[in-house]
């Protein structure tokens, strides 16, 4: 047996000595393409998910186009969109694509693939001292069947019958029945098969990042040791990794009823005066399939951002982040919490108000460990000798909008209440600025912090200034307002509210929304400029730690080679957080603890 | 660099690990099949039947493959490689021997009239066993794998991750197996 315990140890030691040796004979294929490097298959992700969020981005720009100026029409769309936009104005069929492939590139596509597959590739191995990760190969794979999803949901943009249209969440039986709309057609198949693809990635990533963190540890990196980045993205990748294999069950049983004429989903159906054979369905059974892994979702997305964001704010207040415990007991606590929660989205599909009460209860519970999150973030700031870089505005940004959008969570998490709000523009607004601003105020963060890390260069400073003011100003102008709309009554979908007299009084409003959502669009453009600039020309980095941060990452080279360390992996001494210790403003991980140190 | 071979001894191989995570998304996607049957079940329209006893016998084939699979690790640990490839071949030959079976018992339902879109319970059936005996071509695919690194002559490997790998993963879809069947006979 001890015979085999070596060959064992020399396979672990091995999987490290090998990436070191390799990086000598990489050919352009193999160093840009098919990479197996980490940290190039972060960057990649990274650049796949930005043109994933131009595209996005643009989608809504033209519904908003619609939704601002419903009587009006523009003959340069008709130029771009061709049928769609037949006389210059939006066809309704084509806005309801518009609006879902903007919910799916934009939930999947750039907030699951583009933040966790970019920061779990790059930072992992980064920052427990891993020369890579624990299947390098598996973690290739992620990011081609990523590409793969891409290619087909980017086609299916161009079908004759147009994209998928039954909404992001795919409910039947819109999305069952080829002849329920044009974007039940070919669109809604292109879309399943690209989900698919997309799931498999996000499992083969998953896999690779929960096995790294908890067997890759450089000596001395105990779990209490790691930096909060770490622990959110270890419980984003185990979410995704128990939520996604139930969507995929349902979208099995979804591609059954669609092609195969079972009826998991389907039950006493007329379609165009013909009743459908389908008996025994329930369509209500879909959407606890999907809202299985649709509220862990949100999480999915949210939780990579709250740990760059605790990094972030930690090392640019110079503090260490208030109760590190209680931010991994409260990321614990949400990732659990994720997974009891479900049923909220569904309180007005005639569920039992009982079992209604349980999930309430449940969802208002997140309300803790959430406030925990944010009096944290607070109180590390609190009396800092804060540095406004931009990551640290964007950090900062976060926990602004995380506040926002977390409040008007407890207004919908309330079953009585939800049955006025559901399906208004006050749960757009509500899951616009909590999960889809926030987390790109993380995301931005990140890219800001760690750019130099990944390019070797800076982003422009002034640039990114105009980019976090217009942003973050721009994105309350956009989705505070539409809390009153909602409140009024104005539902979500709708392609033209002026149809209705109640809804007149908010054509000035909604007219300003649209208008800001071009400003706000533009200024990501301007970020995409600084982004492709500044790996070119930006500013050198020209010192290793240039932020005196205390992860390991900065104890890298400042473009560091496959392998990540020329030499031994440093060894790690203390917790991520010894700042303004002992009168020192920082105290980097690898320095042993000393004889007179205090304790926290 | 010797105190980080001392300092990883402990842990468990990153590969087997990366399987046990991979094990458990399975076990996630399974259950939100067999939960979904259960919702399904106690609605109107389902309709109970009985299993074809090609199942029963189909079970016992897995098991002994499980059975053969773990003589072979024995084999190999011991360094008996003629004895391995035997027993390696063998659960190559069980898995097929298997997935034809589960093919013929669907033949046979499908001739009692059992077919795939007449009752959504006995499409619940034919997309939770598929899905199943998807899972096991995979593994005969590894095992196809396994048997061709065991006669390439050119290295002589003795590294028993891979193995064991595949190990843990034939005994899992075979305890899927028996969850399965048990899960169809109780809840029907």
């Amino acid at each position: 047996m001890s015979n085999i315990a070596t060959i064992q140890e020399a396979d672990v030691h091995g999987a490290h000595e090998t990436h070191h040796e390799h990086h000598h004979h990489e050919t352009f294929i193999s160093k840009y393409v098919f990479s197996q490097d980490h940290k190039m298959i972060a960057r990649q992700f990274l650049i796949t998910g930005m043109i994933w969020a131009i595209i996005g981005g643009l989608f809504s720009v033209l519904f908003r186009l619609q939704l601002g100026y419903p009587n009006s029409t523009f003959p340069w769309l008709e130029d771009l969109l061709g049928q769609w936009a037949k006389g210059g104005k939006l066809q309704p069929e084509f806005y309801y694509a518009l609006v879902t492939m903007h919910g799916t590139i934009l939930v999947f596509f750039v907030l699951t693939a583009g933040l966790s597959g970019t920061f779990a590739n790059f930072l992992i191995p980064l920052q427990i001292g891993a020369r890579d990760m624990a299947s390098p190969m598996l973690n290739m794979l992620s990011y081609w069947f990523f590409f793969l999803a891409s290619i087909i949901m980017f086609s299916s943009l161009f079908v004759q019958t147009g994209p998928a249209s039954g909404g992001w969440t795919i409910y039947p039986p819109l999305s069952a029945l080829g002849d329920a709309s044009s974007g039940s057609k070919i669109g809604m198949d292109l879309w399943l098969v690209s989900m698919a693809m997309f799931i498999v990635s996000s499992l083969l990533g998953g896999l690779n990042y929960i096995s790294t963190i908890l067997n890759m540890r450089t000596k001395g990196m105990s779990m209490t040791r790691l930096p909060l980045t770490i622990w959110a993205l270890f419980f984003t990748a185990v979410l995704g990794v128990l939520s996604f294999p139930v969507l995929l069950s349902g979208a099995i049983l979804l591609l059954f009823d669609r092609n195969l004429g079972t009826s998991f989903f389907l039950s006493d159906i007329v379609v165009n005066g013909k009743i459908l054979p389908n008996e025994g369905g329930s369509a209500i059974l879909f959407q606890h399939l999907f809202w299985f892994l649709g509220h862990p979702e949100v999480y999915i997305i949210l939780l990579p951002a709250m740990g760059m964001s605790s990094e972030i704010l930690s090392v640019n207040s110079r503090k260490p982040i208030f109760g590190y415990m209680a931010m991994v007991g409260s990321l614990f606590a949400i990732a659990i919490l994720a997974f009891l929660v479900w049923a909220h989205h569904m309180f007005v599909t005639g569920l039992n108000p009982l079992l209604g009460a349980f999930f309430v209860l449940l969802t208002l519970l997140i309300a803790v460990p959430s406030a925990i999150k944010v009096f944290n973030w607070l109180t590390t700031l609190w009396r800092a000798n804060i540095r406004f870089t931009p990551a640290m505005l964007f950090a900062i940004g976060f926990v602004s909008f995380f506040i926002s959008g977390g409040l008007t969570g407890i207004f919908l998490g309330n079953s009585a209440l939800d049955i006025h709000l559901h399906d208004t523009y006050f749960v757009v607004a509500h899951f616009h600025i909590v999960m889809g601003v926030a987390s790109f105020m993380g995301m931005f963060a990140g890219v800001y912090h760690w750019f130099p890390k990944m390019y070797g260069r800076f982003l422009n400073n002034t640039l990114a200034y105009i980019h976090f003011w217009i942003t973050i100003v721009g994105a309350y102008l956009i989705f505070w307002p539409m809390h009153y709309e909602g409140l009024a009554g104005m539902p979500r979908r709708y392609y033209d509210f002026s149809m209705w007299e109640s809804f007149k009084m908010f054509t000035g409003l909604n007219e300003f929304i649209s208008f800001v959502s071009m400003i706000v669009f533009a200024a990501q453009l301007l970020f995409v400029f600084n982004f492709f600039y500044s790996i070119f020309k930006g500013r050198k980095v020209t010192t290793q730690n240039p932020w005196g941060a205390n992860t390991l990452e900065w104890t890298t080279p400042i473009r560091p080679g496959h392998g990540n360390w020329p030499g031994e992996i440093p060894e790690v001494h203390r917790g991520a957080y010894d700042y303004g210790k002992d009168g020192r403003e920082f105290i980097p991980q690898t320095e042993p603890v000393g004889e007179h140190e205090s304790h926290h | 660099m010797s105190t980080v071979v001392m300092e990883q001894r402990k842990r468990i191989h990153p590969h087997k690990f990366t399987l046990w995570v991979g094990v458990a998304s399975i076990v996630m996607m399974f259950a939100g099949l067999t939960s979904a049957y259960i919702v399904k079940r106690n609605q109107a329209n389902w309709v109970t039947f009985d299993l074809p006893v090609m199942f029963w016998y189909s079970t016992v084939v897995i098991v002994i493959s499980s059975f053969t699979l773990y003589l072979s690790n024995k084999a190999f640990r011991q360094r008996e490689m003629a004895k391995y490839r035997g027993l390696v071949v063998a659960t190559l030959l069980l898995g097929i021997i298997f997935v034809i079976m589960q093919v013929v018992g669907f033949n046979l339902l499908w001739l009692k009239g059992i077919t795939l879109t007449k009752n959504v319970s006995f499409s619940f059936l034919y997309v939770i066993l598929g899905l199943h005996a998807l899972h096991v071509i995979g593994g005969v695919v590894a095992l196809v794998v396994l048997f061709a690194k065991a006669f390439s002559s050119k290295v002589r490997n003795y590294n028993i991750v891979p193995l064991e790998v595949i190990s843990t993963y034939w005994h899992f879809v075979d305890a899927l197996w028996i969850y399965l069947l048990i899960f169809l006979l109780l809840i029907r």
